[in-house]
């Protein structure tokens, strides 16, 4: 139910019954390496394409997923998805897998959490009790897709980022075992006039402080009140400029800990990944890999997932437009709490 | 650096003049640099050597090689053969673009000085 402007609350208390992520190799070089259910030594995965090979970390994402949580694809009722590709084509052919009715959604990067938000708004509505929620990226679709071909010689800039290869899903459930979803906030475009498509962490900065500041005003909560709060992947340039405008703007951040996805799932000093990661599959992971199973450990009580999107198009770069950016954050609490 | 030691080793090794291992050196750096950019090492030189690979002969044998790579999972006709150029193709428009300028430049000022002699 609408909690203040932009926040769901979900009063059934759905429940994460069952997650899995499966990564490529640099991801499986970083410093989360152990927590990621499955890790893929090579891009290509054996597949013919960079498409297939997208497809297909969602596909096993999904299917371990529906495992852990043991429920069988009769059993699902909705799955909600979206990813960084044209028509969203990876989702669109993983559903065509797990066969389940198919919500198709777009958020970019914060398509993590735009789809965990609507399938624990299904659940707590009663409108499903078995719904899950995923979405992939893969670096190379990207390159292809956003930049240039991925063996082209281009220099890139320190302030790019390094999109992940990884998927994530996670089952949310009327009731059973696991992390409790207990809000949503669902994001405003912002769009501060960036045009650099290798900027996109300091684009998406902005947004994420403006879903922070409406989820505080809309729950009267306070930083504190979290164990952690990360934003999507704004990385080594936007993560700062994030945590420099909230504190301008009297939000007390360093009551907690505030962190990155971007930054978690690369060693960024070690690794040859400019800036950080970004990509759907990064927040993905991150979350739906390392975050659900420190909460499962009860060694974080409760956190505030913040995904960011920036939600450009190569057409729309190309032609001179800014990036329009978005962000969704979803509060998640550890079983073990209370 | 590299172009002018395969140029001494074809004049040399070889016995041709200079203007003569011109040719030939171009086209053992484009084979080097496809080479480099099928093995996939090419991309990484380049993000650490930058202008210095991406503006001479390799550097547009790279983008046509990696482009005709990329898109090779689309066909070969609307795949290799259309997206090819997706790169070098505004090399090769602004080239000719350049060309026919400065073409039209030395064409007055070419028959000016040829007045003086």
């Amino acid at each position: 139910m609408l909690h203040g402007k932009q926040t769901w609350w979900f009063d059934k208390r759905p429940v994460i019954i069952g997650a899995a992520t499966v990564v490529g190799p640099d991801e499986g070089e970083g410093p989360l390496a152990a927590d990621f259910d499955l890790v893929h030594p090579e891009l290509d995965m054996q597949q013919k394409s960079w498409e297939k090979a997208e497809r297909l970390l969602l596909e096993q994402a999904s299917e371990m997923a529906l495992k852990y949580a043991k429920v069988n694809k009769q059993q699902l009722q909705f799955y909600i998805g979206g990813d960084l590709m044209n028509q969203i084509i990876s989702n669109s052919f993983a559903a065509r897998t797990i066969g389940s009715p198919y919500l198709g959604v777009f958020g970019a990067c914060s398509t993590s959490m735009e789809s965990l938000a609507i399938a624990s708004l299904i659940v707590n509505s009663g409108s499903g009790e078995y719904v899950m929620a995923g979405t992939c990226s893969h670096n190379c679709t990207a390159e292809k897709q956003f930049r240039y071909p991925t063996e082209y010689g281009s220099q890139k800039p320190p302030t790019a980022q390094y999109t992940v290869t990884g998927a994530g899903a996670a089952v949310v459930a009327k009731a059973g075992k696991g992390p409790i979803v207990e809000c949503a906030t669902i994001g405003k475009i912002m769009d501060l006039g960036i045009t650099d498509p290798f900027n996109m962490g300091a684009a998406m900065a902005p947004a994420a402080v403006d879903t922070l500041q409406a989820h505080f005003n809309d729950t009267g909560r306070q930083p504190k009140d979290y164990d952690l709060i990360v934003t999507g992947d704004l990385a080594g340039v936007g993560h700062p400029i994030a945590k420099d405008l909230l504190k301008r703007d009297g939000v007390p951040i360093d009551d907690t800990v505030f962190g990155d996805c971007g930054l978690m799932i690369y060693d960024v000093e070690k690794q040859k990944v400019q800036a950080g990661g970004s990509g759907c599959g990064c927040s993905a992971v991150v979350t739906y890999g390392h975050l659900l199973k420190r909460l499962q450990q009860g060694e974080l009580k409760r956190i505030l997932v913040c995904a960011t999107g920036a939600l450009l198009s190569p057409l729309s770069y190309q032609q001179g437009e800014t990036i329009p950016c978005i962000a969704h954050a979803v509060a998640i609490e550890s079983p073990m709490h209370n | 650096m590299l172009g002018q030691a395969i140029s001494e080793v074809f004049v040399y090794g070889f016995h041709m003049t200079r203007k003569e291992a011109g040719n030939p050196t171009v086209a053992v750096l484009i084979m080097l640099s496809i080479i480099l950019t099928c093995l996939g090492v090419y991309d990484k030189i380049a993000q650490w050597a930058g202008a210095g690979t991406a503006v001479p002969v390799t550097g547009f044998a790279n983008s046509m090689c990696s482009a005709a790579l990329e898109h090779r999972s689309e066909g070969l006709v609307l795949g290799v053969g259309a997206n090819m150029f997706k790169l070098a193709g505004s090399v090769i428009v602004f080239g000719v673009v350049a060309a026919f300028f400065v073409g039209i430049v030395y064409w007055i000022f070419g028959i000016g000085l040829e007045a003086h002699h």
